[in-house]
Order: C-alpha cells, then structure tokens, then sequence
C-alpha cells in the first residue's frame, strides 16, 4: 500500500487545529499563567515570575473554604453513592418483572438539566417566611424542628448539596453497575447454590471479587468527578457560593476568572493546577490500593 | 412417608424466605423511584397551581383541584424562555454538526489511511484524554474574549467542535470494517471520501447515534461554558436562562412559573431518552462520563 502522507494529515486537520488551539495552547499557557506574578489583563503585562500566585491561592481563606467543602463532598458522596448503586444493582439483577421499568426511572436524572431540576431542589429543601417546605414537613412529621437547608446552618447546606449530588450521580453508577452483574457467568453461582452457600457468602466470595474492576473504575471516576463539582453547588445555592459558604475549588476557579471577583487568570491558573494536582494524588493513590484488592481475570 | 413431609416443610419454608426476600427488594427498589421520581413530580405539580394558590399554601399540597395553564403562557411571555430554547437548539445543532465532520475525518484518517507520523498522532490524541477541561478553560475565556467572540455562537461554539475520546470510539469502530471493502472500492476507482460515505458511515451508524446522543445531552446541559462567554441574555442558553430566571426573572416569589420554566426545559431531552431508550442507555454504557 502506497503512504499518503498528505492526504492522512489534511484529514486530521480540522481536529487538530481544533485541538492545537482550544486545548494544547491552553494546557502550556496555563502554567505560564499561574507563574507570571501580578498579570494584568487589561494590558497584558506582568511584573515578575514566581510562586506568588499559588501562595495567594493557599492563603485565601475563600480557596480553602473551597478546599474543606470539596473534601467532604468527595468524602461523603463517592463510598455513598457507590454503595447505594451497589445495592440497588443487585436487587435490580435478581428480580424480572418491573425492571425494565425500573431501570428506565433510575435512569432519568442523567438526562436532566442538572441547573433546572437544582431549582425543584432548592423548592423542595427551602423554608421560607410562609412556608416551612416539603422536606421541613417531613421532619416535623418525624418530630425534627425546621431547619433553612438553603440559607441556613453549613451542615445543612452540605447535606443538601450532597443528597443532590448522590441523586444526580446515581444512574451512571447503577447502569455500569446493572450491566457488569449481568456478565458474571452463572456457572460460578449455579456451583455455589449446589453447595448450599447463603446469599451473603455468595455476595463476598464471587459477586463482589468478579466484579471489583468495575467498582473500582466507578470510585475512581466518581473521585475524579466529585472533585470537579460546581454546577450541583449553583444550582442549589446561586451564583455567588462564597457567600453561601458553599464554594467548591472548580467554582473558585471560575470566580478568579470571571464575575464580580473576577479577573485573576493568574490565581485561577494557580488554582486549577493545584485541584489538578490534588486529583491526580487522589487517582494515583487509589490505583496503588486497587493493585491489592481488585480481581482482575 | 416421614422424609416426604419434611421435604415439602423445607420447600414451604424456603418459599416463605424466598418471598419474603422479594418483598424486601421490591420496597427498597420502589423507595429509590421513589426518590428519583419525586423532584419530577413537584415541578410538575408545582407549575400547575396559581401564583395566589402556591403563596397561601402554608402547608405544602401534595395535588391541586384547580389545575392551570396559566404559567406556561407566562414562561413564554414575561422572560424570554423561548429564546433561550433557539439558542440552545442552534447550539446544539451547530455543535453536533461540526463535531461529527471533524471526528469522522480524523477517524477514518486513524482506521483506514496509513502515513508518516500516524502513530505518533494518536499516541498524542490519547494523551490528550486525560487533560481535564477546568485547566484549559482559563485560556480559551481569554482566547475568545481577545478575538472579540464573547457573546457570538462562534465563541460558544468553537471550543467545544472537538473531542477525543469520540474519535477515539468512533475509529475503534471504523477499524473492524474489513479491510477487503476498502480495497475491493479502490479496484473500482472510489475516492476515499466516497467511500466514506457510501460504506464506513453507513455500517458504523449505530456508534455514530451513540456518539450524536451523547453529544446532544452534553450540549443541552452545559452551564460553564457559556456562562463564562456570554454576558448578553439574547445568547443564553437554558441551564443560564434558568439561573437568570432565578436571579431576577419574575420576581424570586413567582415559583409557579419558574417550574413551568423548569418542565419546559427538562422535556426535550426526556422525550429524547424515551424515544431512544436503548441507545441512550447503551451509548452512556460504552462512553457516558457525569459519574
């Protein structure tokens, strides 16, 4: 076969000079970014090269409220929703009639706008001057006093955020979760129930190890995922999460660029490597701990 | 005799345990739907009461008597809720449109044509996977804004024409085709964008739905992007429609109407995922991220 050299590259171009221009370039600029000290991007100077970006960052006190809501989210929701779709799969995979139907509504909320179905949310978790709100009638009901879940005390407000969260990241779970149960081969099951192996044995000693690459994959892009949480936070909270206390670091970044805070590429470079950073430690980690766990055939 | 009975109160019994199992099962499967059903549920309901009716409700109402259109009309006339959804759709078709030119060509380059330098291409394309969008976003806001391309559909759209882990999918696809179709079409004189067209679209269509879908649901979702590019509420798309109609639309009390604005929006995209059903699921299987 003759090369055609030309040819094979004139059919790239398009996507390379797209990606050349809208991610290369801007993968390399913005470590330039985070170390030009003082940018201005009015007249696009700048006085000196340096750490001073990355210190500002680490030192606002804005980035490290940032910092603490994103840990908890991450650390409340990825075991969470992992775990609930874990649950919900294996009742899902040993029942047949309704699960078509089931798994069509689970699926629902992966098709939202996840801004417009934050505001039934909000609606739903609001007390306000008239009203108390549905949930808050729910916790009468159980004998709790009201609570402000959107303008009131943090715990509140993180609860909120993290029950939306694990709503919103369910179905991907679920579905990835449903179909890695139906490829175990029933061999190893039909052999266990000859033996008379109860149902949680089966669970620990051959659901779980055949499907552990799936589980896994799932913490690590539910990790990577909730580190980058933002559009949840404004859905529920509004634009100005600082305020709300309620910031995650993505939504920092955002604030450094753009908005009323606006106008620092510099320290959202800074900020953006850095939740880079933390993530791939993250990533890094976990597949360290998956070389001793994770059941690979 | 006596071995019989026995055998028929084991089986009684784990009948009994097997029943009982499926009731537990059952209610914790409804109790999710539940959960997953409900928010719908409220907006719906919600954007059917009347702005006086919704206001007195000291307690929330879990149905309504007197059921109104009333909202919706106000959805479409007191905020430019139609606007927003032209956008979106141009947006979105543009986008998709784009996308799938420039993610066929570099496929078809990557499965079917050899060159210099091919395999150090896609060595660099897989890279590439792994740069998350929150660091080159910072650049491409200042790109745009330089060029002068905030508020325009160009600047909405260019940044997001691309994406690899498409090309990557589609030219996983394009490579099973045999190889004898391509050179049985070269006997015959057939360019190769001919050929293109006429066999390797034709029998990858499925993956190329997939990959149509998906990028349609990403389109009609996306909230950062176009916040950061558009200031000017003529170029807003939904997801900043609807934080605008949050903000300072009908007045922050007028819930009601702020549903109906909510349904309006979730609906296409529904309807969308009911009709493909199937694919959708399958396509989310094989690429969907948002986990």
């Amino acid at each position: 076969m003759e090369k055609q050299n030309l040819k094979g590259w004139l059919y790239l171009l398009p996507a390379f000079l797209f990606l050349g221009v809208f991610m290369i370039y801007p993968l390399i600029d913005v470590f330039v970014y985070s170390f030009e000290e003082g940018y201005n991007s009015a007249s696009q100077t700048f006085f000196d090269v340096g750490m001073y970006n990355y210190s500002y960052v680490l030192h606002d006190p804005y980035f490290l409220q940032a910092v603490k809501n994103t840990f908890i989210l991450v650390i409340i929701t990825v075991p969470l929703s992992t775990g609930l779709a874990l649950l919900i799969s294996l009742g899902l995979s040993s029942i047949r009639p309704l699960k078509e139907l089931f798994q069509t509504v689970y699926f629902l909320p992966y098709v939202t706008n996840t801004l417009a179905v934050g505001l039934v949310f909000m609606i739903l978790f609001k007390k306000t001057a008239y009203s108390d709100g549905l949930v808050n009638l729910l916790v009468n009901w159980f004998g709790g006093t009201s609570v402000d879940f959107i303008d009131g005390p943090y715990w509140a407000k993180m609860f909120v955020l993290c029950f939306y969260t694990v709503w919103v990241v369910m179905p991907f779970k679920i579905l990835i979760l449903t179909s890695a149960l139906a490829s175990v081969n029933q061999v190893y099951y039909n052999a266990a129930r000859v033996d008379g192996t109860s149902r949680f044995r089966i669970f620990r000693r051959i659901t779980l190890p055949m499907i552990s690459p799936t589980v896994f994959y799932l913490i690590i892009t539910g990790f990577i995922g909730a580190f980058k949480a933002y559009s949840d936070a404004v859905a529920l909270f509004g634009t100005n999460l600082n305020a709300a206390e309620m910031n995650t670091i993505v939504g920092y970044v955002y604030d450094m660029l753009y908005g009323d805070s606006g106008g620092y590429p510099s320290y959202a470079s800074a900020a953006a490597i850095l939740l880079f950073a933390i993530v791939l430690t993250i990533t890094c980690i976990n597949l360290l701990v998956s070389r001793k766990h994770v059941h690979y055939t | 005799m006596e071995t019989k009975k026995d055998y028929n109160k084991i089986q009684r019994s784990a009948h009994i345990r097997k029943t009982a199992g499926n009731v537990v099962i059952y209610a914790l499967l409804a109790l999710w739907a539940l959960v997953v059903l409900f928010p719908f549920y409220w907006m719906v309901l919600t954007s059917l009461k009347s702005y006086g009716s919704y206001n007195a409700e000291h307690v929330p109402a879990f149905f309504t008597l007197s059921p109104t259109l009333q909202n919706y009309v106000d959805a479409f006339t007191a905020v430019p809720l139609g606007q927003y959804l032209i956008n979106t759709l141009i947006f979105t078709v543009i986008t998709t449109l784009i996308m799938v030119a420039v993610i066929t060509l570099a496929a078809f380059a990557f499965a079917r044509l050899e060159f210099r330098g091919k395999n150090l291409a896609f060595t660099l394309f897989l890279s590439l996977m792994m740069i998350p969008n929150e660091l080159v976003v910072i650049t491409n806001f200042t790109t745009i804004t330089n060029l002068g391309w905030r508020n325009t559909f160009i600047g909405l759209i260019l940044p997001s024409v691309t994406s690899v882990f498409y090309i990557y999918l589609l030219r996983e696809n394009f490579a099973q085709v045999p190889d004898e179709l391509y050179y049985a079409a070269k006997v015959d004189g057939t360019p190769d964008l001919r050929y293109l067209r006429k066999v390797m679209i034709p029998i990858c269509r499925p993956t190329l739905i997939t990959i149509v879908i998906l990028k349609v649901i990403e389109c009609w979702n996306s909230y950062v992007w176009p916040r950061l590019i558009t200031d000017d509420p003529d170029y807003y798309l939904v997801s900043n429609g609807i934080q605008e109609i949050r903000e300072n639309g009908f007045g922050r009390e007028n819930i009601p109407a702020m549903m109906a604005a909510v349904v309006v929006i979730s609906i296409p995209l529904i309807l969308l995922f009911l009709i493909f059903r199937r694919k959708v699921m399958e396509g989310v299987a094989r690429g969907g991220t948002k986990g």
